[in-house]
Protein backbone atom coordinates (compact mmCIF):
# COMPACT_ATOMS: atom_id res chain seq x y z
CA UNK A 1 0.00 0.00 0.00
CA UNK A 2 2.94 2.35 0.68
CA UNK A 3 3.97 4.54 -2.10
CA UNK A 4 7.84 4.09 -1.26
CA UNK A 5 9.69 2.79 2.30
CA UNK A 6 11.56 4.86 4.17
CA UNK A 7 15.56 4.23 2.47
CA UNK A 8 13.38 5.84 -0.69
CA UNK A 9 12.87 2.53 -2.65
CA UNK A 10 9.60 2.01 -5.01
CA UNK A 11 6.83 -0.43 -3.52
CA UNK A 12 3.69 -1.72 -4.04
CA UNK A 13 1.75 1.23 -4.89
CA UNK A 14 -1.17 0.53 -7.40
CA UNK A 15 -3.90 1.65 -5.06
CA UNK A 16 -2.63 5.64 -4.47
CA UNK A 17 -1.04 5.78 -8.45
CA UNK A 18 -4.29 5.08 -9.26
CA UNK A 19 -5.72 7.78 -7.29
CA UNK A 20 -3.64 10.28 -8.09
CA UNK A 21 -1.85 10.06 -11.17
CA UNK A 22 0.86 12.18 -11.92
CA UNK A 23 1.28 13.60 -8.22
CA UNK A 24 1.55 10.45 -6.99
CA UNK A 25 5.60 10.89 -6.55
CA UNK A 26 5.75 14.13 -5.18
CA UNK A 27 2.23 13.28 -3.04
CA UNK A 28 5.21 10.19 -1.68
CA UNK A 29 7.96 13.15 -1.27
CA UNK A 30 5.32 14.86 0.73
CA UNK A 31 4.42 12.24 3.09
CA UNK A 32 8.58 10.99 3.46
CA UNK A 33 8.97 14.19 5.15
CA UNK A 34 6.20 14.86 7.28
CA UNK A 35 7.29 11.62 8.60
CA UNK A 36 10.70 13.07 8.59
CA UNK A 37 9.72 15.64 10.49
CA UNK A 38 7.60 14.25 12.79
CA UNK A 39 10.08 12.12 14.30
CA UNK A 40 12.29 14.89 14.80
CA UNK A 41 9.93 16.64 16.58
CA UNK A 42 9.22 13.80 18.84
CA UNK A 43 12.68 12.91 19.60
CA UNK A 44 13.23 16.65 20.50
CA UNK A 45 14.44 18.19 23.48
CA UNK A 46 10.87 19.14 25.31
CA UNK A 47 10.41 22.78 25.80
CA UNK A 48 8.48 22.42 29.22
CA UNK A 49 10.32 26.05 30.50
CA UNK A 50 9.01 27.77 28.00
CA UNK A 51 5.67 26.93 27.55
CA UNK A 52 5.97 27.76 31.38
CA UNK A 53 6.99 30.95 31.36
CA UNK A 54 4.18 31.41 28.63
CA UNK A 55 1.53 30.21 30.67
CA UNK A 56 2.51 32.57 33.31
CA UNK A 57 2.90 35.29 31.19
CA UNK A 58 -0.38 34.50 29.73
CA UNK A 59 -2.06 34.19 33.30
CA UNK A 60 -0.30 37.30 34.48
CA UNK A 61 -1.68 39.90 31.62
CA UNK A 62 -4.98 38.04 32.25
CA UNK A 63 -5.10 38.99 36.08
CA UNK A 64 -3.67 42.20 35.48
CA UNK A 65 -6.70 43.35 32.99
CA UNK A 66 -8.78 41.67 35.29
CA UNK A 67 -7.70 43.51 38.17
CA UNK A 68 -7.96 46.88 35.98
CA UNK A 69 -11.54 46.34 35.09
CA UNK A 70 -12.27 45.42 38.31
CA UNK A 71 -10.84 48.62 40.21
CA UNK A 72 -12.55 50.69 37.35
CA UNK A 73 -15.82 49.26 38.03
CA UNK A 74 -15.06 49.83 41.97
CA UNK A 75 -13.80 53.38 41.71
CA UNK A 76 -16.45 54.08 38.73
CA UNK A 77 -19.21 52.63 40.89
CA UNK A 78 -18.11 54.26 44.43
CA UNK A 79 -17.54 58.01 42.24
CA UNK A 80 -21.19 57.59 41.00
CA UNK A 81 -22.59 56.81 44.62
CA UNK A 82 -20.81 59.86 46.30
CA UNK A 83 -22.33 62.10 43.34
CA UNK A 84 -25.26 60.92 43.94
CA UNK A 85 -24.99 61.29 47.84
CA UNK A 86 -23.66 64.98 46.66
CA UNK A 87 -26.76 65.55 44.69
CA UNK A 88 -28.90 64.65 47.53
CA UNK A 89 -27.11 66.18 50.39
CA UNK A 90 -27.82 69.50 47.78
CA UNK A 91 -31.50 68.69 46.86
CA UNK A 92 -31.95 68.25 50.67
CA UNK A 93 -30.02 71.42 51.82
CA UNK A 94 -32.42 73.64 49.12
CA UNK A 95 -35.55 72.04 50.20
CA UNK A 96 -35.04 73.24 53.85
CA UNK A 97 -34.03 76.60 52.50
CA UNK A 98 -37.61 76.39 50.63
CA UNK A 99 -39.21 75.45 53.64
CA UNK A 100 -37.47 78.31 55.32
CA UNK A 101 -38.21 80.62 53.40
CA UNK A 102 -41.87 79.63 52.98
CA UNK A 103 -42.46 79.54 56.73
CA UNK A 104 -40.58 83.08 56.75
CA UNK A 105 -42.96 84.11 54.30
CA UNK A 106 -46.10 82.70 55.70
CA UNK A 107 -45.30 84.31 59.64
CA UNK A 108 -44.53 88.30 57.54
CA UNK A 109 -48.26 87.41 56.44
CA UNK A 110 -49.64 86.71 59.18
CA UNK A 111 -47.90 89.63 60.86
CA UNK A 112 -49.40 91.84 58.24
CA UNK A 113 -53.05 90.62 58.63
CA UNK A 114 -52.49 90.79 62.26
CA UNK A 115 -51.37 94.63 62.15
CA UNK A 116 -54.02 95.45 59.63
CA UNK A 117 -56.51 94.06 61.74
CA UNK A 118 -55.67 95.99 64.41
CA UNK A 119 -55.45 98.88 62.65
CA UNK A 120 -58.76 98.29 61.48
CA UNK A 121 -60.25 97.66 64.81
CA UNK A 122 -58.66 100.64 66.34
CA UNK A 123 -59.65 103.14 63.44
CA UNK A 124 -63.72 101.84 63.53
CA UNK A 125 -63.13 102.78 67.74
CA UNK A 126 -63.54 106.73 67.90
CA UNK A 127 -63.44 107.88 71.24
CA UNK A 128 -67.34 109.50 72.33
CA UNK A 129 -66.21 112.85 73.00
CA UNK A 130 -65.15 113.11 69.36
CA UNK A 131 -68.45 111.98 67.91
CA UNK A 132 -70.08 115.03 66.88
CA UNK A 133 -66.81 115.65 64.80
CA UNK A 134 -66.97 112.18 63.14
CA UNK A 135 -71.11 113.03 62.49
CA UNK A 136 -69.94 115.93 60.71
CA UNK A 137 -67.21 114.53 58.95
CA UNK A 138 -69.13 112.35 57.61
CA UNK A 139 -71.78 114.65 56.25
CA UNK A 140 -69.31 116.42 54.88
CA UNK A 141 -68.26 113.36 52.90
CA UNK A 142 -71.74 112.88 51.44
CA UNK A 143 -72.25 116.13 50.35
CA UNK B 1 -26.26 -10.94 60.02
CA UNK B 2 -23.32 -12.79 61.56
CA UNK B 3 -23.38 -15.13 58.48
CA UNK B 4 -23.45 -12.45 56.21
CA UNK B 5 -20.50 -11.03 57.35
CA UNK B 6 -18.85 -14.00 57.15
CA UNK B 7 -19.84 -14.49 53.66
CA UNK B 8 -19.00 -10.53 53.20
CA UNK B 9 -15.33 -11.18 54.79
CA UNK B 10 -14.49 -14.18 52.54
CA UNK B 11 -15.50 -12.29 49.48
CA UNK B 12 -14.25 -9.34 49.55
CA UNK B 13 -10.45 -10.04 49.41
CA UNK B 14 -10.95 -12.61 46.25
CA UNK B 15 -13.12 -8.99 44.60
CA UNK B 16 -10.59 -6.62 45.43
CA UNK B 17 -7.61 -8.49 43.95
CA UNK B 18 -9.86 -9.61 40.56
CA UNK B 19 -10.41 -5.68 40.22
CA UNK B 20 -6.90 -5.19 40.99
CA UNK B 21 -5.60 -7.29 38.34
CA UNK B 22 -8.41 -5.91 35.85
CA UNK B 23 -6.91 -3.00 36.29
CA UNK B 24 -3.35 -3.91 36.07
CA UNK B 25 -4.11 -5.71 32.72
CA UNK B 26 -6.20 -2.54 31.13
CA UNK B 27 -3.53 -0.48 32.28
CA UNK B 28 -0.85 -2.66 30.63
CA UNK B 29 -2.80 -2.64 27.82
CA UNK B 30 -3.33 1.25 27.50
CA UNK B 31 -0.06 1.77 28.19
CA UNK B 32 0.61 -0.96 25.00
CA UNK B 33 -1.62 1.04 22.97
CA UNK B 34 0.07 4.81 23.85
CA UNK B 35 3.26 2.93 22.64
CA UNK B 36 2.09 1.70 19.46
CA UNK B 37 0.13 4.68 18.29
CA UNK B 38 1.49 7.95 19.95
CA UNK B 39 3.75 8.13 16.96
CA UNK B 40 1.31 8.29 14.53
CA UNK B 41 -1.30 10.33 16.72
CA UNK B 42 1.55 13.09 16.71
CA UNK B 43 2.68 13.20 12.77
CA UNK B 44 -0.92 13.59 12.07
CA UNK B 45 -1.58 16.60 14.71
CA UNK B 46 1.92 17.60 13.21
CA UNK B 47 0.96 18.01 9.73
CA UNK B 48 -2.53 19.55 10.37
CA UNK B 49 -1.08 22.37 12.81
CA UNK B 50 2.00 22.40 11.88
CA UNK B 51 2.90 23.33 15.46
CA UNK B 52 5.36 21.19 17.24
CA UNK B 53 4.16 22.35 20.93
CA UNK B 54 0.63 22.41 20.08
CA UNK B 55 0.81 18.65 18.31
CA UNK B 56 2.28 17.46 21.88
CA UNK B 57 -0.25 18.96 24.18
CA UNK B 58 -3.24 17.79 21.84
CA UNK B 59 -1.27 14.30 21.62
CA UNK B 60 -1.55 14.08 25.13
CA UNK B 61 -5.16 15.07 25.50
CA UNK B 62 -6.09 12.50 23.17
CA UNK B 63 -4.25 9.71 25.24
CA UNK B 64 -5.84 11.07 28.53
CA UNK B 65 -9.05 11.28 26.95
CA UNK B 66 -8.86 8.24 25.42
CA UNK B 67 -7.82 6.67 29.23
CA UNK B 68 -11.03 7.81 30.74
CA UNK B 69 -12.81 5.92 28.07
CA UNK B 70 -10.53 3.13 27.70
CA UNK B 71 -13.39 1.24 29.83
CA UNK B 72 -16.14 2.17 27.36
CA UNK B 73 -14.21 1.39 24.04
CA UNK B 74 -15.43 -1.77 22.82
CA UNK B 75 -13.34 -2.44 20.03
CA UNK B 76 -15.99 -2.16 16.88
CA UNK B 77 -13.00 -0.19 14.99
CA UNK B 78 -9.41 -0.42 15.74
CA UNK B 79 -7.78 1.51 18.55
CA UNK B 80 -6.22 3.43 16.16
CA UNK B 81 -9.23 4.76 14.42
CA UNK B 82 -10.69 5.44 17.61
CA UNK B 83 -7.78 7.83 18.59
CA UNK B 84 -7.11 9.62 15.33
CA UNK B 85 -11.66 10.25 15.81
CA UNK B 86 -10.30 11.23 19.32
CA UNK B 87 -7.59 13.83 17.99
CA UNK B 88 -9.51 15.02 15.04
CA UNK B 89 -12.31 16.13 17.35
CA UNK B 90 -9.77 17.80 19.33
CA UNK B 91 -8.01 19.73 16.72
CA UNK B 92 -11.42 20.83 15.89
CA UNK B 93 -12.08 22.02 18.96
CA UNK B 94 -8.89 23.62 19.37
CA UNK B 95 -9.24 25.59 16.51
CA UNK B 96 -13.19 26.42 17.23
CA UNK B 97 -11.62 28.07 20.57
CA UNK B 98 -9.39 29.78 18.78
CA UNK B 99 -11.92 31.78 16.63
CA UNK B 100 -13.90 32.41 19.79
CA UNK B 101 -11.25 33.71 21.35
CA UNK B 102 -9.88 36.29 18.88
CA UNK B 103 -9.35 38.89 21.37
CA UNK B 104 -6.49 36.51 22.98
CA UNK B 105 -3.05 37.13 21.48
CA UNK B 106 -2.26 34.38 18.98
CA UNK B 107 0.71 32.80 20.03
CA UNK B 108 1.57 30.28 17.77
CA UNK B 109 4.19 28.32 16.68
CA UNK B 110 2.92 27.18 13.90
CA UNK B 111 5.17 26.89 10.95
CA UNK B 112 4.54 26.67 6.92
CA UNK B 113 4.16 23.08 6.21
CA UNK B 114 6.87 23.65 3.07
CA UNK B 115 9.33 23.61 5.55
CA UNK B 116 8.82 19.76 6.04
CA UNK B 117 10.21 19.94 2.57
CA UNK B 118 13.44 20.60 4.64
CA UNK B 119 13.40 17.00 6.43
CA UNK B 120 13.35 15.40 3.11
CA UNK B 121 15.49 12.01 3.43
CA UNK B 122 18.03 12.69 0.64
CA UNK B 123 18.27 8.65 -0.17
CA UNK B 124 20.01 7.61 -2.88
CA UNK B 125 19.27 10.57 -5.52
CA UNK B 126 21.70 12.97 -7.02
CA UNK B 127 21.77 16.76 -5.28
CA UNK B 128 19.97 17.44 -8.35
CA UNK B 129 17.42 15.10 -7.87
CA UNK B 130 16.97 15.89 -4.26
CA UNK B 131 16.46 19.83 -5.39
CA UNK B 132 13.29 18.46 -7.87
CA UNK B 133 11.89 16.66 -4.93
CA UNK B 134 11.73 19.32 -2.23
CA UNK B 135 10.88 21.58 -4.83
CA UNK B 136 7.81 19.31 -5.60
CA UNK B 137 7.12 19.03 -1.81
CA UNK B 138 7.22 22.94 -1.41
CA UNK B 139 4.77 22.51 -4.09
CA UNK B 140 2.51 19.92 -2.52
CA UNK B 141 2.72 21.77 0.79
CA UNK B 142 1.14 24.54 0.01
CA UNK B 143 -1.39 22.84 -1.79
CA UNK B 144 -2.20 21.38 0.80
CA UNK B 145 -2.45 23.93 3.00
CA UNK B 146 -4.86 25.91 0.79
CA UNK B 147 -7.28 22.99 1.56
CA UNK B 148 -10.46 23.31 3.54
CA UNK B 149 -10.12 21.75 6.76
CA UNK B 150 -12.09 19.02 6.21
CA UNK B 151 -10.28 17.99 2.60
CA UNK B 152 -6.61 18.69 4.13
CA UNK B 153 -7.88 16.04 7.09
CA UNK B 154 -9.00 13.35 4.67
CA UNK B 155 -5.94 13.84 2.19
CA UNK B 156 -3.43 13.73 4.98
CA UNK B 157 -5.06 10.63 6.58
CA UNK B 158 -5.00 9.01 3.16
CA UNK B 159 -1.56 10.37 2.10
CA UNK B 160 0.30 10.63 4.54
CA UNK B 161 -1.21 8.15 7.38
CA UNK B 162 -2.04 5.75 4.32
CA UNK B 163 -5.22 4.80 6.03
CA UNK B 164 -8.00 2.45 4.14
CA UNK B 165 -11.14 4.84 3.50
CA UNK B 166 -13.43 2.83 5.54
CA UNK B 167 -11.17 3.65 8.46
CA UNK B 168 -11.10 7.49 7.51
CA UNK B 169 -14.96 7.32 7.29
CA UNK B 170 -15.14 5.54 11.02
CA UNK B 171 -12.46 8.15 12.09
CA UNK B 172 -13.91 11.14 10.75
CA UNK B 173 -17.71 10.55 11.34
CA UNK B 174 -18.22 10.78 7.79
CA UNK B 175 -19.84 8.55 4.67
CA UNK B 176 -17.00 6.27 2.61
CA UNK B 177 -18.94 8.60 -0.46
CA UNK B 178 -18.61 11.96 0.98
CA UNK B 179 -15.01 10.92 2.04
CA UNK B 180 -14.05 9.59 -1.63
CA UNK B 181 -15.82 13.13 -2.65
CA UNK B 182 -13.29 14.93 -0.70
CA UNK B 183 -10.64 13.37 -1.38
CA UNK B 184 -11.26 13.60 -5.09
CA UNK B 185 -11.55 17.59 -4.75
CA UNK B 186 -8.74 17.61 -2.69
CA UNK B 187 -6.00 16.05 -4.72
CA UNK B 188 -7.99 17.84 -7.81
CA UNK B 189 -7.15 21.54 -6.37
CA UNK B 190 -3.48 20.08 -5.34
CA UNK B 191 -3.03 18.92 -9.25
CA UNK B 192 -4.16 22.55 -10.01
CA UNK B 193 -1.96 23.93 -7.62
CA UNK B 194 0.71 22.11 -8.82
CA UNK B 195 0.11 23.50 -12.38
CA UNK B 196 -1.94 20.23 -13.67
CA UNK B 197 1.16 19.11 -15.26
CA UNK B 198 1.82 16.13 -12.59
Amino acid sequence: MSFKDKAGEESVDGEFTDELGGLAEAVSDFRLSIHAWSDAALSRPRTEVETGRRRVRGLAIGWTLGCVLVAGGLSGGIYEHLHQQQLAHIAAVRAIEQQRLVAQEQLRHEEEDLLAKVDSDVSREVPTAMEPLAQLMAEDETQ
Amino acid sequence: MLASTCVMAAGTPLETMTMASAKDIAAEEFSAVVTKHRPQIFRFLLSSTRDPDLSETLTQECFLKAHRNWASFRGESSAMTWLMRIAINLQKDHWRNRRLQFWRQTQTHAVSLDEASDWLPSGERSVEQQMLAKERVRQVSKAVEGLSERQQTVFLLRYVEEMELSEIARATGLNEGTVKAHLSRAVARVREKLGGKR
